[in-house]
């Protein structure tokens, strides 16, 4: 061997380390900014990765998962997206919680023609308006969670309702949807009184004794974090809610009820995430090995980290690939096995079929649970493929 | 709604005002004194919340029943007092002889250090604390339930406000209070111990502000995102009544708490056959009462103009923007060359970041010229940014080529600064300061809310730039070029015979006028130059990210790039590079080194404030000057 070669050999051998035979996944999260969710899907990401590469890994690689803080905000998110893909030279990005900042790394996604796995964020456009060719979604969005609780308010057939909602996109969506959707299965006589309050700082004896004064026959809100537990015990405390029932977007996930301990509301419609009483075999053997591994129960944040990694290997596995557009193109179609059950990924939207448990809020042993809850599969929730169609834009 | 449950809004609105007056006392009391613009307040707040969750925990698993919550709250005031404490003596202390703004920066710095230490103490998940014991109830008063701790709030307030009132007026205590409000240095001549003074008021205004956090536990679970929705609130407050009013405190939260129990009271109303939704005004409130309040008044209801200046001057203050001589010539030209280079020998992600750099340097040079040159302070400089990337957004989305779009930028903030600036530079200190945030906060909730024009709080995608600078490297080059011009621009308006007459109404207003220069006229010039160049930083930004929300007009850019001034200096030429590329190369790397990045950035801004008083550029510029 000349000594050019070796040379070369050797720079070869110092510059591409074990390392560059890992898959390497983008994950940016808002892990300061809302960290009674993220803690739990790290440690979701991390039992999901851990049971992947002990299986083998992806493509007989090492999986391996780059973690970066967005700081909560669209302007950071993109640059450590770009570090991530740039400097890190990730195979594809996943992540993200607010709205606002999945919508923009979908968008990058989209410019630097990369997959891009959103996880948590809930909007609506993300998958609609804006959809686009590279972005696909997991979570049950707005519109699906909130079309899995509307039979259940049209059953019940009361026409006065307050709407109490955070004021931003979230809230304002699941307010529209609620009353469209509760509008076209419930005929006629409805009324909506709609209090918006700002987020993270509802004034709750104002807001309480607002909704008293509306006479309402039912209540519909999509509070949650610090902003429900005020509007709980403030309510709880003026009677708002005897007689009347309460329905709560997202109020069933450990993450919102579990604060609230023995104050937790009774008889709410919610949907969340009953951990202690789903008994299906997937979600047994996820929920043991998680409270094995981290000697703590595992909340909606630990399914949805589990859940995107497990998505994200099953598609590079499927694509054969780490070529991005085989990925983008594996992941139309993909199905793969979460906690919750078979997911499925739609063609038609990128929005994924992962579902929601719907049930009612209950107090057992001092602790907020929930009960006669169903799994409500999000395939059943979606508006007719053609609304869905003229809703997002030509592929791009 | 009927007359009771009108009467019981009230009810509602002063219980609320309660605990904004709480928070709000302490904080006008410490700035009343020691002029700190004590940005850590909401902090000691929540650890008032979190403490006293932990102390009741601990004495009720000791036995002592329902007492253990009320001397939980206790025990939780005085740790926070004592927190107060420390934070005086251990790090403002030592900066009492630099220019003021820097304690701003400290006590940012005493934010992010707190809110890592609380997550890491206490975990990620909302602590909801018991119920007041013994208050736990409801009275029932024409029908209506009201909860006994509401009423007990009401009682606390003006209780509260009675003791301050009492100790300001009639103890000794007080009588220095308020000889050190009025005159620091005379007070310090008669041989008050001004070091204990100005410590006891710091450790009595956390104590208030721990105080008020305690309180609100039954109301509220202890949670992560306490100090800063509280912080905003009470300087809010603090200057509606007038800095250093207790009283005044006390009627600012009383309004302000009236305003939004009634806007969430009047529900959607029809008028003159537009529909209003008056509960979104709840967003907004405190700081259109803000605007109001300012524009009518301008040292706040109950304050009282200063006779000496807010501001006593320093050196490193009086400073102007120094000429750049053939050192700093070379210097700047080393820097451009090496930044020139960058593309041909840096990694991609270098250009990303230098982007990022750069754009913030042009953002904190225009707050530089306001805050140095013109001796104006900002704490809603993001307002000209955010309005200047959306001008640009919004011109692109409705299909405008770059070029137009981009130039739009400093159009739109150059309008937006036309306008408030002359509602602004009519004022002078903090208050012009809380002023430009309340524009701020306006802007910001119209855009939040404008759904169908800004995107709301999604905002607006898809803005990226044509091909040809769609590449990163070739993007940064772009930058580089409009960075560098209105770098020097912005130099060269400084050292203009404009910058010197800004300078001299900064310095010596009654002497600037006296010389024939219209002194709010010159101010206003300075204010409109400031925020245009600030909108085309933001311009740049918008295709710099392809996507813009309400974000990059929220309080949190302003304070950050007040943070990259006075990190770089001043005056210092270099200042807003060097404390942009500091800020921006921290926030970058530190939390790939720890999960606790935001208490080790903290630390690493509380050693470069107590190293560089003068600021990182500050010090080169004097090291450059003892060589030469």
């Amino acid at each position: 061997m000349s000594v050019l070669r070796f040379a070369a050999l050797a720079f070869a051998l110092a510059v591409l380390p074990a390392g560059a035979q890992t898959i390497k996944l983008g994950e940016l999260n808002s892990y300061k900014v809302f960290p009674s969710f993220l803690e739990p899907y790290k440690n979701g990401m991390t039992l999901a990765l851990d049971e992947i590469n002990a299986a083998g890994g992806v493509l007989g690689r090492k999986l391996e998962i780059v973690i970066r803080d967005d700081n909560g905000t669209p302007g950071d998110a993109v640059r450590v997206a770009e570090e991530l893909l740039s400097r890190e030279k990730v195979t594809m990005l996943m992540g993200t919680f607010a709205s606002n900042v999945g919508l923009a790394v979908a968008d990058l996604a989209r410019q630097r023609k990369v997959p891009f796995l959103a996880s948590e964020p809930l909007t609506d456009k993300i998958v609609w308006d804006n959809g686009n060719k590279y972005t696909y979604r997991l979570r049950a969005s707005t519109f699906m969670q909130t079309a899995m609780l509307v039979p259940e308010a049209a059953k019940l057939g009361k026409k006065r309702w307050v709407i109490i909602y955070p004021n931003y996109e979230y809230g304002q969506s699941a307010t529209a949807a609620f009353k469209k959707q509760l509008n076209a299965m419930q005929s006629g006589g409805l009324e909506f009184i709609e209090i918006a309050v700002p987020l993270g700082k509802i004034d709750p004896g104002p807001v309480v004794q607002a909704a008293l004064d509306a006479k309402p026959d039912a209540i519909f809100s999509s509070l949650f974090g610090p902003d429900l537990a005020r509007f709980v015990r403030e309510g709880q405390l003026r009677g708002l809610f005897k007689d009347r029932v309460v329905f709560n977007l997202l109020g069933g996930e450990p993450e919102y009820l579990d604060p609230l301990k023995d104050e937790a509301p009774v008889g709410w419609y919610v949907t969340g995430y009953p951990w202690d009483s789903i008994a299906t075999p997937e979600h047994k053997k996820f929920k043991d090995a998680y409270m094995a591994r981290f000697n703590d129960y595992p909340r909606l944040g630990s399914v949805v980290g589990y859940s995107a990694v497990v998505a994200a290997a099953a598609a590079i596995r499927k694509a054969g690939s780490t070529d991005p557009e085989k990925i983008v193109a594996a992941l139309s179609g993909l199905s793969f096995t979460s906690p919750f059950g078979p997911v499925t990924f739609r063609p038609i939207d990128h929005q994924s079929t992962m579902g929601a448990y719907v049930g009612r809020t209950a107090v057992k042993d001092g602790k907020g649970t929930m009960v006669d809850w169903k799994y409500a599969d999000g395939k059943d929730y979606q508006p007719e493929d053609s609304v869905v169609r003229s809703m997002r834009p030509p592929e791009r | 709604m009927t007359f009771a449950s009108f009467l019981l809004q009230l009810g509602n609105g002063l219980s609320s005002a309660s605990a904004l007056f709480l928070v709000a006392a302490g904080l006008t009391l410490i700035f009343g004194v020691t002029r700190i613009v004590n940005f850590a307040h909401g902090s000691l707040y929540m650890l008032g919340a979190y403490l006293a969750y932990a102390a009741g925990a601990w004495l009720a698993s000791a036995g002592l029943g329902g007492i253990s919550f009320w001397l939980g709250v206790l025990a939780a005031a005085l740790a926070v007092g004592v927190i107060g404490a420390l934070i005086e003596v251990l790090l403002l202390k030592r900066l009492y002889a630099a220019p003021e703004l820097l304690q701003l920066t400290a006590t940012f710095a005493v934010v992010l250090i707190v809110r890592d230490a609380t997550l890491a103490a206490f975990g990620a998940e909302d602590l909801l604390g018991p119920r007041a014991p013994g208050l736990a109830g409801t009275v029932t008063i024409a029908g209506h339930a009201i909860p006994e701790y509401d009423l007990f709030l009401i009682v606390v307030g003006p209780v509260v406000l009675v003791a301050l009132t009492f100790l300001v007026t009639r103890t000794r205590f007080g009588v220095l209070i308020r000889a050190a409000s009025e005159n620091r240095a005379l007070t310090a001549a008669l041989g008050i111990d001004e070091a204990k003074l100005f410590t006891a008021v710091f450790a009595l205004g956390a104590f208030l502000a721990g105080l008020a956090g305690a309180l609100q536990l039954p109301r509220e679970p202890a949670n992560l995102g306490m100090d800063l929705a509280t912080v905003a609130d009470a300087f809010v407050v603090t200057v509606v009544g007038g800095l250093g009013s207790i009283p005044g405190a006390f009627l600012a939260a009383v309004i302000i708490g009236m305003t939004k129990a009634m806007c969430i009271a009047l529900g959607s109303q029809e008028i003159l056959g537009i529909s209003i939704a008056f509960p979104k005004i709840t967003l907004v409130a405190e700081f259109a009462v803000m605007a109001i309040v300012l524009a009518v008044r301008p040292h706040g209801l109950l304050g009282t103009p200063p006779g000496a200046p807010v501001t006593t001057p320093l050196p490193e203050q009086r400073e102007l923007v120094p000429a750049p001589g053939r050192r700093e010539a070379l210097v700047a030209g080393l820097v451009l060359a090496a930044l020139l280079a960058l593309p041909a020998v840096g990694a991609e992600y270098t250009a990303v970041l230098v982007t990022d750099i750069l754009v913030a340097a042009l953002f904190a040079a225009s707050l530089q010229f306001l805050l140095g040159s013109g001796g104006m302070t900002s704490f809603g400089h993001a307002a000209y940014f955010g309005v200047g990337a959306y001008a640009a957004a919004l011109a692109f989305k409705a299909g405008a080529p770059m070029a137009v779009a981009f130039a739009l930028a400093p159009v739109g903030a150059f309008v937006a600064a036309l306008l408030f600036g002359w509602f602004c530079v009519r004022l002078a200190g903090v208050y012009l300061a809380m002023l430009t945030l309340a524009f701020a906060q306006i802007v910001w909730s119209i855009v939040f809310q404008w759904d169908a024009v800004t995107g709301g709080s999604n905002g607006l995608v898809g803005i990226w730039p044509p091909e040809i600078l769609a590449e990163r490297k070739h993007f940064y080059l772009f930058t580089l070029a409009v960075v560098t011009l209105g770098l020097a621009l912005l130099a060269r308006i400084a050292r203009s015979p404009f910058g010197f007459a800004l300078r001299g109404v900064r310095d010596s207003p009654l002497r600037a006028g006296a010389l024939g220069i219209d002194v709010r006229a010159t101010q206003w010039r300075g204010f409109v130059i400031a925020g245009t160049f600030a909108g085309l930083a933001g311009g740049v930004y918008a295709f710099s990210k392809g996507s813009l929300s309400p974000e990059v007009l929220a309080i949190p850019r302003s304070v950050d790039a007040l943070v990259m001034v006075l990190l770089g200096g001043l005056n210092a030429l270099f200042g807003p590079l060097v404390g942009a590329a500091a800020f921006t190369w921290l926030a970058d790397v530190l939390p790939r080194l720890t999960e606790y990045w935001r208490a080790l950035l903290g630390a690493l801004i509380v050693a470069l404030v107590l190293v560089f008083p003068g600021g990182i550029g500050g010090l080169v510029a004097r090291l450059t000057r003892r060589a030469a």
